[in-house]
């Protein structure tokens, strides 16, 4: 196990170079930063001095890979790959346009995400895998068609959707909690509530659909017949044989998602001002302020792959067959 | 960046010819045909081919499946006849040199045009008679007082404001009661030769259908009356959707041509026409996108899971590579450095519209970059359990090259998988289409779609009286759309995937 672990990790390296060039090659390659700074100092009239001046308070101003005019190991620090990608496996993520430490601002912003992306992902899998339970239950009758129907209704409904009406249903209309804003401590309940509710009902549709699909295909296997032909009522094969051989592919979509919390929600952080990694990204976007951006990049794929080893882990939790050598 | 066939249009000895306009090829307009023209390639290889035929009749025995269908390709028509483009010529003209006007209009833009012209100052309500915001008017006596004005266009041919509700009924009357006839009409006519296939089609293969079949039914199609009756026995539901859609189509064409059915946005544009314009962008993202997926998927794929080895090892690292960048970051770095090369290169575009066309494309080939990975995977794994199967392995023992083991062997037997893919992808990108555009990093700001017309509307929620009916429409065409895309790819992939069980 410990092996397989560090293995894996070890096979980690290689894809985050290629992420960490990939982001490279797309942020400073595709367009160089001379190109970066006409744009962002005004595409027309802008002297090259302006653009000397904005490199180099961003230190773009080296050359990109090999710096000719540096000796020994400097030719390949002294430049913008070293400095601005290769750091960021020591997660060195550099300062952002407006001159604070990305490190911290990430450190500091996990918290409110977490708050609403934990959460949200919980209760939402309980709701998720107890509808397809409930529809599983009453498979091929009226009450599975309408769940099927209203999960693919609500599977066609834009995302935006749930948030905006959310916010006009329960804050508008009905006065329960405010539109948006966060705050630390106790109070946060009543801001983080609404953002959870809207991210567990967008996400019902394809989730329950997906997990009905999963428990109607080990419904048709040999041991559930088994099982039947034992006496055991349904609830108690539904509970103890189904759902825990449905484990699998339920894990297989969901283990990897759970690092990928600490990044948060694009969206629903924003609509809702949660001041969180996803509005962080966001407002990065907005401004064009790309050395967040890449820091976003690396660091959400660094977690995406945390996923993957988790996933694996968590199979030989849940299926005793399953050995990592 | 336009493909002008200006020249093709002057007469022979010369001088200009009746057309004062100019037809425009933008470069998504180009994809979109180079789609149609593949789409009509498979059609003609499948209809000779009856084993590729059976899942489609599959298809076409579900009649959720065409009832869907049917809404799509309403969705197409308009789609297409918005791909049209062209520019109109300016009455002035420079040295005897036709000189052609900067906007870039569509066939579509010329069938609604007076939805496209009818634009009033700002926002007003649908079925509205009055602004939605009060100014200072002076009146009859002279003193100046706030009031509503009256609309441009909206119910101006009302004098009477009381009188409205009266003429919507009976406009939504009169345009409906056609949209039903027209509805019949097309039914009479469209089950005319659906009758004689269905006659003859049964025994082709024994004998050719006599004279007395042909004329029976030439008797029964030429009576649509007569038709319609036995097609609403055979096919029920796609009849009385089609009859639910031509009413509505009637009442609200009707209705649109004396009120903003839909109300208007913030310019005062018809938010009914901006909510069919956006059906072009929607329909562009989640079909040009997959020119883009399917190549990289199918070579990237097959290739891997046939030749193994090192092209295994390289093709999975590189889809490793892009999967694991979560896939919103992914697009939103690269739609950025887009953004950045366009803008910083505006000499390349000749008009607005070519601009905002080109992020459009780009934004496309983002997607199709950064979502090839998926079905690469699936494409890849099939091909593993394929390679194996003894008909691969007596091919290959019979000094077949590899190239045609992959062309003619393994390629078709994946073919439904790279269907069913792309047709539960649709609906995903259409969605995606209005988050990315809302985060900033979706289509020009310029381009309607759905996802800037809800950008638009979105911060008026807070007014008071609110403004919702940008936001109610752009979110329930958008539903349409999607629920109908989501249902036809259920039922291509309940006919097309050999693992379901076909007994339920």
């Amino acid at each position: 196990m410990i092996a397989y672990l560090i293995r894996r990790i070890l096979y980690a390296i290689p894809i985050l170079i290629g992420v960490n060039l990939l982001t490279f090659a797309l942020f400073f390659v595709v367009n160089t930063p001379d190109d970066m700074a006409r744009m962002q100092l005004g595409v027309k009239r802008v002297t090259p001095e302006a653009i000397e001046k904005w490199k180099q308070q961003r230190g773009y101003d080296k050359p990109l890979l090999i710096n000719s005019t540096a000796t020994g190991t400097n030719t390949f620090t002294d430049t913008i790959f070293w400095q601005k990608s290769a750091s960021m496996f020591v997660f060195d993520f550099g300062y952002s346009d407006d001159g604070r430490s990305i490190g911290r601002e990430i450190a500091t912003r996990m918290g409110p995400s977490l708050a609403i992306a934990l959460p949200t992902f919980l209760v939402g899998l309980l709701v998720y895998v107890s509808f397809a339970l409930l529809m599983t239950l009453f498979r091929a009758t009226a009450l599975d068609i309408v769940g099927v129907a209203l999960c693919v209704v609500l599977m066609s409904i834009s995302g935006l959707f749930y948030i905006i009406g959310g916010q006009f249903l329960i804050s508008k209309l009905w006065h329960l909690v405010p539109i948006s804003g966060y705050a630390g401590g106790a109070d946060s309940f009543k801001f983080v509530v609404l953002p959870i509710l809207v991210g567990i009902i967008g996400g019902i549709g394809s989730s329950s659909r997906w997990y009905r699909t999963i428990f109607l295909e080990e419904i048709g296997k040999d041991y559930v017949r088994t099982a039947r032909a034992k006496g055991l009522s349904e609830l108690r094969v539904l509970f103890t044989h189904v759902l825990k051989n449905a484990m699998i592919p339920i894990l297989t979509g969901v283990v990897v998602v759970i690092p990928l919390l600490f990044m948060g929600s694009l969206l629903t952080e924003s609509f809702f001002g949660i001041p969180g990694l996803g509005s962080y990204t966001i407002d990065a976007i907005n401004a064009q302020d790309f050395s967040v951006v890449r820091a976003m990049v690396f660091l959400g794929s660094v977690l995406y792959i945390v996923g993957l080893i988790l996933t694996d882990v968590s199979y030989t939790v849940v299926d005793p067959r399953v050995r990592l050598q | 960046m336009f493909i002008l066939l200006d020249s093709r249009l002057r007469g022979n000895d010369g001088t200009e010819c009746f057309m004062n306009f100019i037809p425009v090829i933008l470069w998504s307009d180009a994809l979109v045909f180079l789609l149609i023209a593949a789409c009509i390639i498979a059609t003609l290889y499948v209809r000779k081919r009856e084993h590729l035929l059976l899942p489609w009749r599959r298809v076409a025995q579900s009649s959720m499946a065409m009832v869907s269908l049917l809404v799509l390709s309403l969705f197409l028509l308009v789609g297409l006849l918005d791909t049209l483009h062209f520019r109109v010529a300016l009455p002035q003209s420079n040295n005897g040199e036709k000189v052609y006007s900067p906007e870039v209009l569509s066939v579509f833009d010329k069938v609604v045009e007076p939805l496209r012209t009818h634009t009033e100052k700002t926002y007003s309500a649908p079925f509205a008679l009055t602004l939605y915001a009060k100014e200072s008017m002076t009146n009859a006596q002279g003193n100046i007082v706030r009031e509503y004005p009256r609309l441009r266009f909206g119910g101006v041919h009302l004098a009477d404001e009381a009188a409205r509700d009266g003429d919507v009924v009976k406009r939504a009357a009169v345009g409906g009661a056609l949209g039903v006839i027209v509805g019949m009409l097309f039914l009479g006519i469209s089950s005319f030769p659906r009758k004689r296939e269905n006659k003859a089609g049964g025994r082709s293969f024994e004998e050719r259908p006599s004279s007395g079949v042909i004329k029976n039914a030439l008797l029964n199609g030429w009576i649509p009356a007569f038709a319609g009756m036995t097609a609403l026995k055979e096919h029920r539901a796609i009849v009385i959707a089609l009859l639910v859609i031509t009413t509505l189509i009637g009442a609200i064409a009707n209705l649109s041509t004396a009120y903003h059915v839909l109300g208007t946005d913030k310019v005062g544009a018809d938010v009914l026409y901006l909510s069919l314009k956006s059906i072009r962008t929607g329909l562009i993202i989640g079909t040009v996108t997959t020119l883009v997926t399917l190549p990289l998927a199918l070579f990237l794929g097959v290739a891997a899971g046939y030749f193994r080895g090192w092209v295994d090892d390289v093709i999975q690292y590189v889809y490793t590579v892009l999967s694991s960048i979560p896939s919103v970051l992914l697009i939103a770095a690269a739609v950025l450095m887009m953004q950045v090369t366009i803008d910083t290169h505006p000499e390349w575009f000749e008009t607005s519209a070519a601009r905002a066309d080109m992020r459009l494309v780009a934004l496309c080939l983002i997607l199709g970059l950064t979502s090839w990975t998926g079905l690469c995977r699936l494409l890849r794994g099939e091909t593993l359990k394929l390679r194996e199967m003894e008909y691969i392995q007596a091919a290959q023992s019979f000094g077949v090259s590899s190239m045609r083991i992959l062309t003619r062997h393994i390629m078709p037997n994946v073919m439904h998988i790279i269907l069913i893919a792309l047709v539960m992808d649709f609906s995903g990108l259409v969605l995606a289409e209005a988050v990315l555009s809302y985060v900033g990093v979706g289509v020009d700001p310029s381009m309607i779609s759905f996802g800037t017309m809800i950008n638009g509307a979105r911060l008026e929620m807070g007014r008071e009286p609110m403004v919702w009916w940008a936001l109610a429409a752009a979110f329930s065409f958008m539903l349409v759309l999607v629920l109908a895309a989501n249902l036809f790819a259920d039922a291509v992939r309940d006919a097309f995937d050999p693992r379901l069980n076909r007994s339920h």
